[in-house]
């Protein structure tokens, strides 16, 4: 045969030697999983990626068999840079590539507009980190979250602040990302119901490093207290620029600081500093140490999310157990009916794909480390 | 007022950052008619460098003086720019030099795209932390605080300006860039070895991005790949409102950016009665930048100069 027709037959012959989905006898059911794998918070976007896979890959080595059949469960990792327009291409990209469920995405600013397209497609998305309000508030019937949310998490700001801290003149910074907004907007309702004074609002963005400009505005105001909602790599340099502007205000933070990159990032500055992150201190969870252990034997120190990560990817596997089927639209109507024993605590959702109960742990920053200051239930 | 001297110190410092990185755009604009887009990058490979040589000298010697560890790190990375500059500019623009003004313009956004990524190919995606080993003496001032590092900075840069000043008025290197930057033909008629000159210029303007590039990490305690891309733009209309091809417009130009941004920012939210908020900081740059340009075309600084025939 002429050498054209020899090139298709191998081209042919290739593509359908692609299209088995067989592989050692199993049938692959697709998961996706989608964090920041590029930019500033690559650290904690692995994390997501790290737990989710852990979950993963303990399944498959127990074995899961749907429908009678065997399955092998395939993590499809994608990376969203923390960018609202990359978050909705990944998302459509997922959605095409026909996978059953999405753990992701780990910001708010990205959940947000990419659980519109996994709610056309009708595909369930557990997002182990987005904390935002308006997550669940839009009314779509595939999006759940395995933390409890920033209504909560920012009720408990705004009480510690002005009842424990007795803070007289707060200043909120906010990275007007839809985490940080949201979040700074609910500390202020909380600040204002507790009967504490906000002084100052400021805004910055999630790629700034120079806050010199709002944190002198913020000293020429006399604050006490600085609340950031955002993430650590603007709260790291925040906290040095404070240091130096010889700013003496608190720093309070929320889950977006509340890692180990922070201190790296802040150095010495870090020290003091108090930030509040949904759910129990990893030593107080129900399976926090053996998890931590088994984390820890495979990929190193955890983030912060790393244990959400791996509850939600739990959980979507026990409700496509419970559905029998790896169909996106079977397994959503078992996922509202989970009631989850995991590594973060008892997983239940409500009508709008809350958790239900739920605490929020302060801590702060002790000799370089992040220590447990209180609890809130 | 007590905060608007903090602010003023605060964006003299920021001036004096973007002052140093124009120079290298005004430098090169002058003489080649190309605005150097990897300039940027040049700048935050010198940030990265040094940062990794500090890194390795503290693993070796944990005991040494912070100015000691900075100065090692700094007689790297100037001639690793160095070198870096003058590729840059042997590889992607020497062999333009005759083609027409679009082609090394976005060759040189290639670059600054290939150095970004190569960058994070080797040190990662993550914020490098900027080791705490520099004295962090405070001040007060006038009212303001201000810190060591900003003093020396300030300081650095203005030197850096007037030995670059110096150099350029005061002796035959200078004379035979001004040379070139009038004419580059004639130049070479006159003997001017032009491309020597354009190299020099070239490694002069990457050493003094390596300087501002290790400057903006120490000052800010961190550095990333992504760095040098807004610091870049920054500068270039920095140099743009102060006159491109205008070393003293680079200078005010840079200045004049930071303070603007310092004040605008930290004002803002007041003036507008919280309709438009500090994260608009980097809009007045770019505002000033437009305003400028559309009642002075040529820059605060810059002179008309006649359009070859």
């Amino acid at each position: 045969m002429s050498l054209h027709t020899f090139g298709w037959s191998v081209l042919a012959l290739a593509l359908l030697a692609g299209c088995s989905q067989k592989d050692d006898g199993k049938t692959v059911v697709r998961i996706g999983s989608v964090a920041p794998l590029t930019g500033a918070q690559t650290h904690i976007g692995k994390d997501n990626e790290n737990g989710a896979r852990l979950a993963l890959d303990e399944i498959n080595a127990t074995g899961l068999t749907l429908g009678g059949k065997p399955v092998r469960l395939e993590l499809i990792a994608e990376d969203d840079g923390a960018e609202p327009k990359t978050a909705t291409i990944v998302a459509q990209k997922l959605v095409d590539a026909g996978v059953a469920g999405v753990i992701g995405h780990l910001n708010s600013g990205t959940s947000i507009p990419a659980s519109k397209l996994y709610n056309a497609a009708g595909i369930p998305q557990i997002s182990p980190s987005a904390t935002a309000v308006k997550y669940t508030a839009q009314g779509y019937q595939t999006a759940f979250r395995v933390m409890a949310n920033d209504a909560q998490q920012g009720a408990a700001l705004g009480q510690f602040a002005v009842k424990t801290l007795k803070a007289q003149k707060i200043a909120l910074i906010d990275d007007r990302s839809a985490y940080g907004q949201g979040l700074a907007d609910e500390v202020e309702k909380a600040v204002r119901a507790a009967g504490g004074t906000v002084i100052d609002r400021q805004y910055t963005t999630d790629k700034a490093t120079d806050f010199s400009a709002i944190l002198t505005a913020i000293k020429g105001k006399g604050a006490d207290l600085i609340v950031f909602a955002g993430m650590d790599p603007q709260g790291g340099p925040m906290a040095k620029q404070i240091k130096s502007l010889g700013l003496k205000a608190q720093l309070l933070g929320a889950d977006g600081i509340q890692n180990g990159n922070f201190i790296k990032l802040a150095g010495a500055d870090a020290e003091g500093a108090i930030a509040s992150s949904p759910g129990l201190p990893l030593d107080k969870m129900p399976g926090g140490p053996t998890f931590k252990q088994r984390f820890n034997a495979q990929y190193g120190e955890i983030q912060v999310y790393a244990p959400y990560a791996y509850d939600a990817m739990q959980v979507f596997v026990a409700a496509m157990k419970r559905a029998d089927s790896a169909d996106p639209k079977k397994i959503l109507a078992e996922l509202t009916k989970t009631d989850h024993t995991g590594v973060t605590g008892q997983i239940r959702f409500d009508a709008k794909g809350d958790t239900v109960g739920g605490a929020v742990t302060l801590y702060q920053v002790k000799n370089g480390t992040w220590a447990p200051l209180a609890t809130v239930q | 007022m007590d905060i608007f001297a903090q602010q003023l110190v605060n964006g003299l410092v920021l001036g004096s950052i973007y002052a140093l990185v124009a120079l290298g755009y005004t430098m090169v604009y002058g003489i080649l008619e190309l605005i150097n887009f990897a300039h940027g990058e040049v700048t935050m490979v010198g940030a990265m460098v040094a940062l990794a040589v500090m890194g390795a000298l503290l693993g070796v010697a944990p005991d040494l003086p912070g100015i000691l560890v900075v100065i090692g790190g700094a007689l790297v990375a100037i001639p690793a720019c160095i070198l870096l500059g003058y590729t840059i500019e042997r590889v992607a623009y020497r062999p333009l030099r005759q083609a027409p003004r679009l082609a090394p313009l976005i060759t040189a956004i290639g670059v600054s795209i290939i150095l970004q990524n190569v960058a994070m190919l080797i040190w990662g995606r993550q914020y490098i932390a900027f080791p705490p080993i520099l004295p962090q003496a405070t001040f007060q001032i006038a009212g303001a605080q201000v810190s060591a590092l900003q003093i020396f900075i300030v300081l650095l840069s203005g030197i850096a300006m007037a030995g670059l000043w110096f150099m350029v008025q005061r002796t035959r290197l200078g004379r035979a860039m001004r040379a070139c930057g009038e004419s580059r033909e004639i130049a070479s008629l006159m003997g001017v070895d032009v491309n020597r000159i354009i190299s020099t210029t070239f490694i002069i303007g990457s050493a003094l991005a390596a300087v501002a590039g290790l400057m903006v990490s120490a000052y800010y305690g961190l550095a990333h790949y992504y760095m040098g891309f807004m610091l870049g733009l920054k500068a270039f209309s920095a140099a743009v409102l102060g006159g491109i091809g205008n070393l003293g417009g680079a200078v005010l130009g840079g200045l004049l950016l930071g303070v603007i941004e310092a004040l605008g920012a930290g004002y803002i939210g007041d003036l507008t009665g919280g309709f438009l908020g500090s994260h608009y900081q980097d809009v007045f740059a770019f505002l000033v930048l437009i305003v400028v340009l559309v009642f002075r075309p040529s820059g605060l600084l810059g002179e008309r100069v006649a359009q070859r025939a």
